[in-house]
């Protein structure tokens, strides 16, 4: 099986976002950059379907600035296969990540394609979903599974995506509004992962030290055809509203007066 | 005059409510743009959900039919493009719920449009707000598209009040494409609680809980409120997945917010600080959590939380 990967390099959630003083962006400098977690979660779902269906590999693939080769190489230390960086230094939105993508599985033919459900930085969830359509595919979005985190599916790392038996389809389950939705899709498709699909490991240093000898291929979006214009532009970035400070009640009487009385809400 | 088509959501012929905030989303773009209204409802239930959304004055398409039974992207999307299409839509609007989110990005495919995504606000015809960086910026985007699909957050806009008139509901039959996609099976999951994402009132538990929720549980059930977790607990096993409030989990807006044991790390606050009164509760007086808090309440939960769903008890 051929399963592709996407990553993205995004500020650390653990970083304090500042909005520049012209309102143009985030303040960058000093921000510290690591993958998407959501992705990471998505190579350790394709490692985990690798590993049961040998002969398989892992190809991760980030469509971002020159500095993303990190976040590539973040995943190969986790043990994919190789890399490809289509390199971008300006902002791509999520139709024209999808766009290019589209162009590079029409040349690497995967089997699955593995996908965050949404990078954190710009939070939109939809390029997987995009992806599907240009591809007239089927998709499996928020991938999640029946089994917790706990139990001992996950800790012998069995993959929570079910391939079947003939390997032309996988079973899904799906986080929706009031339950878990199980679908079984054709394949290739796309699958889109949450967060309780699995705990992605951590690289060892052996690894991290084979990954600096793996492979990274390097193009742009122009080399595959693909005009990345945004259709949808930033125009401007501002802080949130700032809640008005509150106050510190004494003790519970205090405070469910005030409720009642005061916020009117119980 | 050009149609802003809402794209409703139904279970077993009901009408979703998020679909109402989509409807007063729709409402406000047709004040900028001038446009018309009109509703698509599709899949298995979709004439009866339609006469609900009709009776707010909107005339409904129903799309019933084989292949669109089952809420699946593919078909379901293909429906709504059709449906536009037909009423040569410029504008589609969408709740981002997980049917929206997943269902909204093909619509977009389909119909060459720009997509702004969990919609806050709508600021022109183009233009609209939504957060990024978890809630830490937000951003105003522009779709530059001539037909632009617009998802919106529920908790954002208030439903509209039920008008005059009601509108028509059209039947309508529209080609579905053969899904690569089978539904097969849905595990509900069942609470006697409200759903956590509508609830009025929300009490969340955090890491200060240790796993025992029963205090959390006992203040909710006096308030006939929702049980949310922050991901600490959920991570642990403590809780499961669907209560997760957050970035990553669901993000509420109830009237009232309790957070008990809650440190308040970003990633929670982002899924929360659009709820009107915001109570915390914690140990530690130095919790980033009563920065955002209305009311702080320095105490033991497992004292603060049963004595609170005592005095709630005596107001009756």
């Amino acid at each position: 099986m051929k399963i592709l990967v996407t990553i993205k390099r995004v500020e650390d959630y653990e970083s304090k976002i500042k909005v520049k003083p012209d309102n143009s962006w985030i303040v960058t400098d000093g921000v510290n950059y690591r993958a998407n977690p959501f992705d990471e979660i998505a190579v350790e779902e394709a490692l985990r379907l690798r590993d049961s269906n040998m002969p398989s590999e892992v190809v991760v693939v980030s469509v971002g600035p020159a500095a993303a080769a990190a976040e590539i190489r973040s995943g190969l230390a986790m043990g994919a296969d190789r890399g490809i960086l289509v390199k971008h230094d300006a902002f791509v939105d999520s139709d024209g990540v999808a766009r290019v993508l589209k162009a590079l599985i029409d040349k690497e033919k995967p089997d699955i394609v593995l996908m965050g459900k949404q990078a954190v930085d710009v939070d939109d969830n939809v390029a997987g979903q995009l992806l599907a359509e240009y591809l007239g595919w089927g998709q499996a979005t928020f991938a999640s599974k029946k089994e917790s985190l706990e139990s001992a599916e996950e800790k012998a790392k069995k993959p929570g995506i079910k391939l079947g038996a003939d390997k032309k389809s996988a079973q899904v389950a799906r986080e929706v509004d009031g339950g878990l939705e199980v679908l079984e899709v054709q394949l290739p498709a796309i699958v889109t992962v949450d967060l309780r699909l699995n705990v992605p490991r951590y690289a060892s240093l052996p690894n991290i030290m084979k990954a600096k000898k793996k492979p990274i291929a390097e193009m742009t979006p122009q080399q595959l055809a693909v005009d990345v214009t945004p259709k949808v532009k930033v125009v401007k970035v501002e802080p949130p509203p700032q809640r008005a400070a509150g106050v510190k009640v004494p003790d519970v009487q205090t405070l469910v007066q005030k409720l009642r009385s005061e916020a009117k809400v119980i | 005059m050009a149609t802003i088509l809402v794209v409703a959501e139904q279970a077993n012929g009901h009408l979703k409510k998020a679909s109402l905030a989509a409807l007063a989303a729709a409402k406000q773009l047709a004040s900028k743009t001038g446009g018309q209204l009109a509703g698509a409802l599709i899949g298995a239930g979709a004439g009866q959900a339609a006469q609900e959304l009709a009776g707010y004055g909107v005339p409904v398409h129903a799309v019933e039919g084989a292949g669109l039974e089952h809420a699946l992207a593919e078909t379901h999307s293909a429906a709504a493009a059709e449906v536009a299409k037909k009423l040569g839509a410029s504008e589609i609007v969408i709740a981002a719920t997980a049917y929206g989110k997943d269902i909204a990005p093909r619509v977009a495919a389909r119909l060459g449009a720009g997509l702004a995504s969990d919609v806050l606000a709508i600021v022109s015809g183009n233009q609209f707000k939504r957060a990024m960086w978890a809630g830490n910026a937000i951003a105003t985007v522009e779709v530059t598209t001539p037909v632009k699909v617009v998802t919106v957050r529920a908790t954002e806009f208030a439903p509209p009040e039920k008008g005059q008139g009601a509108g028509t509901v059209t039947p309508a039959q529209v080609p579905a494409p053969q899904a690569k996609t089978k539904f097969v099976e849905f595990n509900e999951v069942k609470s006697a609680r409200p759903e956590l994402t509508e609830a009025r009132v929300v009490v969340s538990g955090g890491r200060g809980t240790k796993g025992d929720f029963k205090p959390i549980e006992q203040l909710a059930d006096v308030l006939n409120a929702a049980v949310g977790a922050s991901r600490a607990v959920v991570d642990a096993g403590w809780q499961p997945n669907d209560l997760q409030v957050g970035q990553t989990g669901k993000v509420v807006a109830p009237q009232l917010y309790i957070a008990a044991g809650i440190s308040g790390a970003i990633q929670h606050l982002a899924g929360m600080k659009g709820s009107k009164t915001i109570v915390a509760i914690n140990k530690d007086a130095e919790a980033p959590i009563f920065q955002v808090a209305d009311y702080g309440l320095v105490a033991d939960l497992f004292k603060a939380l049963p004595e609170m769903a005592d005095a709630v008890k005596k107001l009756g």
